[in-house]
């Protein structure tokens, strides 16, 4: 019963069992021959010990049961929806590519360094340096995989951040309305009307940021947020109206976990969607900043790649055109990936779509099945 | 009345907006651990300068006199600011109104021909889309778009500079008007203005292909309302149809995107203008950033950030007037 493969049907087969427990429905000879003492009621139902808002469900759930029903509706479905779709494929693969090369590739390839060989080589001749090499006879394939972990690093930090700044903002004006959401949404306007690049470049220029990727990741989210608080915001404001809201609050539940726990869930599938869209504007960003040279730096980007072949007038002299072409595919292929996720994404989050999926994945309690056993204890009182 | 009361709030907001960021670049300015101000006067009295003349200068340079304590100084910063005086650039030793005043017009004829001519590309293009939907070039455009839209504008710049410029030789490889040819209102020089800023334009319209798929999302929710239908019924032509049911039902909604693109695309103008060696405002900005000059950067900032804040604040004042529906809140743009 537990497996089920999404989390609505396992919570829909737990009503059905508490249901299914509580006493006064069960039987009606309890209404006809009322104990000793049990106190009885003006409807003819009898209240015992056993309310029917204590009763939380009649079957243990272990946690090995729990941590199935999590793998079931956390990976396991996610994955095969995100699987049908050629899309989806294409981009998980891609994203998951660059994840390996950025955490496991700097243990398997080699530092490249200068001198190396000789400059300038073309990519596809040599497979000691398999994309060719630069002015300085470094080995790009290698500059390429050890930037994917700095701009890894860089992206963690800067789509955290933007993701969670803007959520926290945005959930908390748009729930809490009042003068809480005039200071907070005035900070979001003043945000959004920023123009994000010439910010963060100031602020890179004048800040000690220094070369740590982390730092660079959270300064390009300062200007990144405010339109994801805004979208939340307008959500919340549908949201906070909603029965089970009102519910959460009349059974005084604190607004914080109203907010974080009971709301925010719903608005998941867009913050994760959004995660990939702040992933691809940091990415975008910090290789612009690079590439203009703006920043301090310690180990090679993308944009310092771009920016010393700039720099060296890679442009316009001949045969050093693979040294601007390696970076730039590397952004833009990753940047494609991230793109068709983020749409796969929008497939699993969809209700319709996980749905049509379950049924197809056959080997769980259908919800029809629980349904009937609901109606039928019902129709039985 | 309620219409006024919103306008005039979002008036107020805007003006909220620009004393927030005039504020901002006074505490960058003075304020910050390692300050511009701080850092002036160090370069300075190493120079050998007298610290009194020292001061001075930066006093003239940033419109801020170091000596004063916080409160008066920063009441004759924004006094200043209110007055036009940003202050004058070290490097160029000029002010930097004039400097900037010189320069915007340029940044803002690429920028709004990239906007105009990306919106109409993007429109015509998410409609055929739509109208085709799910056929070959839906599917071969839509991908297209994808394509466009993960490639940073930057780097496509690059890579029109290096085909179209440097080798098919078709444009020139940087600067703003050509060389040797006197201003005026010549043929030569309005063609050869154009051919320059023809590199910046087409970067910034191929990299803005994610437009037409929003239009192409906007067309296809249009089609499939219950008023077509109606209209249909009614025995409308297909021309009256196209362009005053669906066109103008799809493109309200991207007329927001247009001007919200505007606040990007000025801050993309730094990259572009760097790529193309183009000396609009954003030229400038950054130069003044590699020669730590820090007046005309401030002053580069400030300019760039009121321009996109009036920018949106005619997107959210003119929207209620072409969409009929968003008077009130829900018009404001974003």
């Amino acid at each position: 019963m537990t497996d089920a493969t999404d989390g609505d049907g396992a919570d829909r087969t737990d009503h059905a069992e508490a249901l299914e427990s509580i006493p006064s429905r069960d039987g009606a000879a309890a209404a006809d021959q009322p104990a000793e003492g049990e106190p009885v009621r003006a409807d003819g139902g009898s209240v015992g010990v056993e309310s029917p808002f204590e009763v939380v469900s009649s079957v243990e759930e272990t946690r090995l049961d729990k941590l199935r029903k999590f793998y079931d509706s956390y990976v396991r479905a996610p994955f095969f929806i995100v699987w049908t779709d050629w899309r989806a494929r294409i981009g998980f693969t891609i994203v998951f590519t660059y994840l390996l090369m950025g955490i496991v590739g700097p243990y398997v390839v080699e530092p490249t360094e200068v001198g190396e060989a000789g400059a300038l080589a073309k990519p596809f001749q040599n497979w000691d340096y398999p994309l060719g090499t630069d002015q300085m006879g470094r080995d790009l394939f290698s500059q390429v995989v050890f930037s994917t972990t700095e701009i890894l690093k860089m992206v963690l930090a800067g789509a955290l951040a933007t993701v969670g700044v803007g959520t926290m903002v945005g959930a908390v004006a748009g729930y809490k309305g009042g003068w809480v959401d005039t200071v907070l949404s005035t900070i979001t306007d003043v945000f959004i009307n920023l123009p994000g690049f010439p910010t963060v470049m100031v602020l890179a220029l004048l800040l000690p940021i220094g070369s740590n990727p982390y730092t660079v990741g959270l300064l390009l989210s300062i200007a990144a947020w405010g339109g994801l608080a805004r979208a939340i915001r307008s959500q919340m404001l549908t949201l906070r109206s909603e029965s089970f809201v009102e519910a959460s609050r009349a059974m005084g539940i604190p607004s914080r976990d109203i907010v974080f726990k009971e709301i925010v869930p719903h608005l998941m599938p867009f913050v994760v969607i959004n995660l990939t869209n702040a992933a691809r504007r940091v990415i975008f960003s910090a290789v612009g900043l690079y590439y203009l040279g703006i920043l301090p730096f310690e180990n090679l980007n993308w944009g310092i790649t771009l920016n010393q072949a700039y720099q060296s007038g890679a442009h316009y002299r001949p045969g050093a055109l693979h040294w601007f072409l390696t970076p730039m595919i590397a952004i833009i292929v990753f940047s494609v990936g991230l793109i068709l996720l983020g749409q796969s994404l929008d497939r699993v989050f969809n209700p319709r779509v996980r749905a049509r999926h379950e049924k197809r994945s056959g080997d769980t309690a259908p919800d029809g099945e629980s349904d009937e056993e609901l109606t039928g204890d019902v129709g039985g009182v | 009345m309620v219409n006024i009361d919103w306008r005039l709030r979002r008036l107020g907001q805007t003006a909220f907006t620009a004393w927030v960021v005039i504020t901002l670049s006074f505490v960058i300015v003075r304020m910050m651990p390692g300050n511009p101000m701080g850092a002036m006067i160090q370069q300075l009295e190493r120079r050998g300068m007298d610290p009194v003349r020292a001061r001075e200068l930066v006093e003239l340079r940033l419109s801020i006199d170091p000596s004063k304590p916080l409160g008066p100084a920063y009441i004759d910063y924004m006094v200043n600011m209110a007055q036009g005086n940003l202050g004058r650039s070290v490097y160029y030793q000029e002010s930097v109104v004039d400097i900037i005043a010189q320069a915007l017009p340029w940044t803002l004829f690429v920028l709004s021909w990239a906007t105009f001519i990306s919106f109409f590309v993007g429109i015509s293009i998410g409609a055929l889309m739509a109208y085709w939907e799910g056929g070959k070039l839906d599917v071969g455009l839509t991908s297209w778009a994808i394509l466009m839209g993960s490639i940073p504008f930057y780097v496509l710049a690059i890579m029109l500079l290096i085909f179209m410029a440097y080798r098919w030789g078709w444009f020139p490889t940087g600067g703003r008007r050509p060389t040797g040819i006197d201003p005026g209102l010549t043929w030569p020089y309005i063609s050869g203005v154009v051919r320059h800023a023809a590199l910046p334009i087409l970067s910034m319209i191929v990299a803005s292909g994610v437009a037409s798929l929003g239009m192409r999302g906007n067309a296809i929710r249009v089609l499939g309302e219950d008023y077509l239908r109606v209209a249909r019924l009614r025995g409308l032509s297909d021309v009256t149809i196209s362009t005053q049911y669906v066109a103008r039902n799809a493109i309200l909604p991207m007329y927001t995107t247009l001007l919200i693109s505007i606040g990007e695309m000025f801050g993309g103008s730094v990259i572009l203008e760097q790529v193309f060696q183009y000396r609009g405002i954003g030229w400038y900005m950054l130069s003044a950033t590699y020669q730590r000059d820090y007046p005309l950067m401030m002053g580069g900032f400030v300019v760039i950030t009121l321009a996109v804040v009036i920018a949106l604040l005619l997107a959210d004042l003119t929207y209620g007037y072409l969409d009929p529906r968003a008077k009130g809140q829900e018009s404001e743009v974003y």
